[in-house]
């Protein structure tokens, strides 16, 4: 390491013109000094916990609290739910952070926050002081808004699979059991929810699977949603290609389940299946939406879009699926990763007393898969709006495949190995 | 370090005029713009191997540049990055091509 005070006293008497960006870049890097806690090992929390060490040169210590052993990529668990994948293919370690990237990972629960004092409270007994506080706790589910769906026992046999882990292979293994000339229905809820494009990419590949294997068999698409939410001409063809196997119903809001039966109560309807998969309406994780922390219609983090800190509570920055999304902006991993991005860099700034930057930019990409091997995509760029003091879609910019292809198939995952090494190794 | 930066600017007012001195660029806004990148092309442009995905990092700029606006003119053919590209103005593709360039 330099001694800062030598080298600019150096510079400046070389002129310092030609010295300044790349200095100025290094000294803000290794100035920023402090304790991080990142509650969350998701697609938010796992990337912010290392850009916070990578950015700042490994000057910011950075505890990471998360309740789950090991990482269970969403993306991708319809591939397993399909049977084109396996557990083994979405999972990953958290060694990666822990050994090249010194972050200090606890398999724990935040069961408290106390942000007046600046402290976190485990489940195991702890307590963690910190300088800045970052919640990517992703989603909860509103299991109030579906009666029926009270007990663990309910909610063992009516599944969501919309959290991957267990219920991922508990999905899989229903649809494994499922005679043929069986009824798999799939509730989606009213937007927003975690992943737009993801529903429909499942039912194509439930869809797929029973094609080939129980083709007797029908998939119901159950959508309270007045029309698909995401890529909606290019679903609409690849559910073409499923005709006579796959149903797509509109307008068809879940009122209340009956689990024994695997019964969805609709408004007007009641629809009997074989394997019944409600995908609950959502809000943040309680950690975000218990703690004091202003919310925008009781469900999502009201943030500051520079820096991702909540509006009312000082040294809290919520990212990922937690948050009030901007204009057009969709609840994603890719974009959680974005998140992450940019609030590290703006916690590097904010503890070496810099303001954020104040042109944060960020992208997304979702990639669904039709079948095992075709895919389609939806991309977005969003760019901070100073006048409007959020993030809006760059006109002119982003948009979806032309048509379902294998090319993509490839690219797709490509893009879940680069983004799984950029978050965790 | 405020002391410190009030000499450099006037150390730069002396060299190059008040006038930029004025405008405060973003030294992070290379890094921060590439970043948006590697979700795809890997953390810093290194792409994980055998996964298909270009890897960028080391990449002469003016290459990376050629290809970025033949992207964005639609000159070279793309399932995404004519998207993609049109999200940035010139200034940051160049930005974020020679922060690539520079990377090992
Ligand atoms: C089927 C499906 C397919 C998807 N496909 C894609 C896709 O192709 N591309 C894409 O970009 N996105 C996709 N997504 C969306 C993506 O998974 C989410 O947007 C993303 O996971 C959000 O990241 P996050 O960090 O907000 O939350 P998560 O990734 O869910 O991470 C939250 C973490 O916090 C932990 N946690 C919560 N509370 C606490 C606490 N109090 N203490 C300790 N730990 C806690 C949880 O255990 C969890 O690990 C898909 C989602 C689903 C369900
Ligand atoms: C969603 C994934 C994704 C993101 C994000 C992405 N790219 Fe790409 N990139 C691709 C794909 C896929 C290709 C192959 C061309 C195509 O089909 O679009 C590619 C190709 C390229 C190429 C050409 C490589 C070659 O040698 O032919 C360059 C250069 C490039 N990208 C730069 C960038 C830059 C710079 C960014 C950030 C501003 C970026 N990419 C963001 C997916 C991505």
């Amino acid at each position: 390491m330099w001694n800062r005070r030598e080298f600019l006293k150096g510079a400046a008497l070389a002129g310092g013109v030609v010295a300044l960006p790349g200095l100025s870049g290094c000294a803000m890097g290794s100035k920023a000094r402090g304790h991080v806690v990142v509650v969350g090992g998701g697609f938010g929390g796992a990337t912010v916990a290392k850009y916070l060490r990578m950015w700042s040169q490994m000057g910011v210590d950075v505890t990471l609290v998360e309740r789950n052993p090991q990482f269970i990529s969403c993306p991708i668990s319809n591939l397993v739910i399909g049977g084109d994948k396996q557990m083994a293919d979405i999972t990953m370690s958290y060694d990666g952070l822990r050994n090249t990237w010194g972050v200090k990972v606890l398999q724990d629960t935040v069961t408290a926050v106390d942000a007046g004092a600046r402290k976190v409270t485990l489940a195991s007994g702890g307590v963690l002081s910190y300088d800045r506080l970052v919640l990517s706790p992703g989603i909860e589910f509103m299991y109030d808004q579906v009666p029926g769906l009270e007990t663990e026992a309910a909610r063992d046999t009516v599944l969501h699979a919309w959290k991957a882990g267990a219920q991922t292979v508990a999905l899989r293994k229903q649809l494994e059991d499922m005679k043929d000339g069986g009824v798999y229905a799939l509730s989606i809820p009213k937007a927003p929810y975690r992943c737009p494009p993801g529903p429909y990419e499942r039912a194509c590949l439930v869809a797929n699977y029973l094609q080939k294997t129980k083709p007797k068999s029908k998939v119901l698409v159950l959508d309270a949603n007045e029309e698909i939410t995401s890529k909606k001409g290019l679903f609409t063809k690849a559910f073409e290609k499923y005709k006579g196997i796959l149903e797509y119903r509109p307008n068809s809001e879940l009122r209340e389940v009956d689990a024994a039966s695997r019964t969805a109560v609709l408004e007007f309807d009641k629809v009997k299946a074989d394997v019944l998969n409600v995908v609950p309406p959502q809000r943040a994780g309680d950690i975000a939406a218990k703690s004091g922390i202003k919310l925008i219609n009781n469900r999502w983090v009201d943030i500051d879009w520079l820096s991702f800190e909540s509006v009312n509570t000082p040294g809290v920055h919520v990212i990922g699926d937690a948050i009030f999304p901007a204009p057009t902006m969709p609840k994603s991993g890719h974009m959680a990763n974005q998140h992450a991005k940019v609030t590290a860099a703006a916690i590097i700034n904010l503890l070496a007393g810099e303001a954020p930057s104040s042109t944060p930019l960020v992208m997304n990409t979702c990639y669904s898969f039709v079948d095992s091997k075709n895919v389609i995509h939806v991309s977005s760029v969003h760019l901070y709006d100073a006048a409007k003091k959020t993030v809006m879609p760059v006109q002119g910019a982003g948009g979806v495949s032309a048509a379902a292809n294998e090319l993509e198939g490839k690219y797709a995952l490509s893009w879940a190995r680069n983004i799984w090494a950029d978050m965790l190794v | 370090m405020k002391l410190l930066r009030w000499t450099l600017a006037v150390g730069l007012i002396g060299a190059m005029g008040a006038v930029h001195a004025e405008e405060k660029a973003d030294p992070n806004l290379a890094r921060n713009l590439a970043a948006t990148c590697a979700n795809c092309h890997g953390t810093d442009g290194k792409a994980v191997a055998g996964s298909g995905a270009e890897a960028l990092a080391g990449t002469d700029k003016a290459k990376l540049m050629q290809k970025l606006m033949d992207f964005r003119s639609g000159a070279k053919p793309a399932t995404i990055m004519h998207q993609i590209s049109k999200g940035y103005t010139e200034a940051q593709l160049e930005l974020v091509a020679a922060y690539f360039a520079a990377r090992k």
